[in-house]
């Protein structure tokens, strides 16, 4: 019941600050230097927040599509000797400096939303490939067994079978993702991606606490009330189909 | 028909199976014994090609098991395992369903099929139709795993060590179950154990495995009373024969005339239950009824007279 109101007062808050920021001018005034905004004025919240939405959300679903693909290939017969290599590669994604990844991206995909995408996807891209080889790895012997033996076949297996069972773990790796790329897209305004992250650096550049403040809140709400849903979701999978 | 004709698997050099030719009737139980390593479970896997055989053939009332792909094969054969391997996401209807539905039997028939197998199992469908295999006993579970195997009506059944799991009260109802169904039905069951007991309280005939070959194939009593090697007499127990034979004979075959006191036995029980009663009462005969009729009695004697050895 708590969690519930908790979670109705969190969403209030967040719906508030990015439709009408300016009820909360008092709450920020104190943090603001003499003379600069105390709310974010070079754009909408809304708009940056949708933009910052739709930038993680098509980086999460691309990262999951060749993530669990990857993994289905590496852990058939066929493909396992690549996983050693799959898991190498995701591995350096991630070791990569998202900054670094921006960076090095700019000069082939120019300025804006294509470099963040492409560093969102990298760093994506681990959570899941690690998660889903895990799943579908670890599999119960008996029903595997029992699922070949009855004369299902390898397609079957992995669509009725496989998928199923290893769907809880991942969905986790889905969710790690996502978080991360919620927080990963802020830096995607360095390279002028009309990000969250807009708010909190004009607020780093000017010295002005109160952007700061507010990026930081927005960004961070998100990603606690996309984790909790997502979390949700799992739960009530799991119940339904007793995975 | 079954007919086993030859097959041989190797790995690297070791031959796992060597060269093993058995034909099992239709309508019977073939129970295939050996200690492990004997290639029990790799013949039985290569029956429906979960392994493919290095050499020789297999071929079902007459079509060899080559002649199609191999999930399409395991489709016309039930198989169960040890720890039954149950579909953990899937109801229980759903789960005895799996074969007709890769089968493609429409939704009612389906439905009629799971209600009648449920019931064969007696497992009341309404109460678990719509359970997870979570929430059932291993016994329950193992039941399901049986009725899934012979959802779709299949020329034969592949059992491997289907009660390895199961305590020993639950092992021995389900063995009784399995009898039962298989002479209700006219199945054709091809069954792995390492336990002779359990070989000679469900087969028709036995069939022993060592070192990948086959040293024994034979009725039961034939195994008890002549065993072929030093191996076969060692899996069936010196000390024991006396008994197993008589675990095989059921008392409805020596039952005489006469009314002798105290409780009765089931016509249907075995000499080897008859003797128990005997000396635990400390009886000389025991009633013998049918259906709560009394029948006859089974006498001391009687039952001593087919324990003997007769060369």
């Amino acid at each position: 019941m708590t969690a519930a109101a908790l979670r109705v007062a969190m969403l209030a808050v967040l719906l508030a600050l990015v439709i009408r920021p300016h009820w909360f001018e008092p709450v920020f005034a104190p943090l603001a230097p003499a003379g600069g905004p105390v709310i974010y004025d070079r754009a909408s919240l809304l708009s940056l927040s949708l933009n910052h939405l739709g930038l993680v959300l098509a980086a999460s679903v691309t990262a999951t599509l060749v993530a669990v693909g990857l993994a289905v290939l590496v852990t058939r017969p066929a493909g396992a000797a690549f996983r050693p290599l799959a898991r190498s590669v995701a591995n350096m994604g991630q070791t990569f400096p998202p900054v670094a990844v921006l960076a090095l991206a700019v000069p082939s995909l120019g300025f804006g939303s294509g470099p963040t995408l492409v560093a969102l996807f990298l760093y994506g891209l681990l959570p899941i490939l690690e998660n889903a080889i895990t799943g579908l790895t670890n599999l119960p012997r008996a029903t595997m067994e029992a699922a070949r033996g009855i004369g299902l076949s390898r397609g079957q297996r992995l669509m009725r079978v496989e998928i199923p069972l290893a769907l809880p773990v991942i969905l986790t790796g889905i969710r790690l993702s996502v978080v991360i790329a919620l927080g990963t897209a802020t830096i995607g305004s360095t390279v002028a991606a009309r990000t969250l992250g807009e708010v909190i650096i004009a607020g780093l550049l000017t010295s002005n606490t109160a952007l700061v403040l507010q990026g930081g809140l927005i960004v961070g709400l998100f990603a606690v009330l996309i984790h909790d849903a997502m979390l949700q979701i799992e739960t009530r999978l799991l119940r339904g189909g007793r995975i | 028909m079954i007919e086993i004709i030859g097959l041989t698997k190797t790995y690297d050099s070791v031959k796992a199976v060597d060269d093993v030719t058995l034909t099992v009737e239709s309508g019977t139980i073939t129970v295939i014994v050996g200690t492990s390593g004997s290639g029990k479970t790799t013949l039985l896997r290569m029956v429906n090609r979960l392994e493919e055989p290095t050499s020789g053939e297999v071929r079902i009332n007459g079509a060899s098991t080559q002649a199609v792909a191999p999930h399409i094969l395991r489709r016309r054969i039930g198989y169960v395992i040890q720890g039954n391997g149950l579909f953990p996401h899937h109801t229980v209807a759903r789960n005895i369903a799996a074969v007709p539905n890769l089968l493609n039997w429409p939704r009612d028939r389906i439905a009629a099929r799971v209600d009648e197998l449920l019931d064969l199992f007696s497992l009341d469908p309404d109460q678990y139709r719509d359970r997870y295999p979570a929430d059932l006993s291993g016994g329950q579970q193992q039941r399901v795993g049986v009725a899934r195997a012979l959802a779709s009506r299949p020329d034969l059944m592949l059992m491997d060590e289907p009660f390895g799991a199961l305590d020993p009260i639950i092992r021995a109802r389900a063995q009784d179950d399995l009898r039962r169904i298989q002479r209700k039905l006219g199945s054709t069951i091809l069954l792995v154990t390492h336990d002779m007991e359990e070989a000679i309280r469900l087969a028709d005939r036995i069939a022993v495995m060592d070192g990948g070959r086959l040293v024994q194939y034979d009725a039961p009593a034939r195994i008890i009373a002549h065993p072929a090697t030093g191996f076969v007499a060692d899996m069936v127990g010196d000390v024991e024969r006396p008994l197993r034979l008589l675990s095989l004979i059921p008392v409805s075959e020596v039952v005489t005339d006469g009314s002798a006191d105290g409780a009765a036995i089931s016509a249907e029980a075995s000499l080897r239950d008859a003797l128990s009663a005997c000396l635990w009462t400390g009886r000389t005969a025991v009633p013998v009824e049918r259906d709560g009729v009394r029948i006859g009695q089974v006498t001391l004697d009687a039952i001593r007279a087919r324990a003997e050895f007769r060369a």
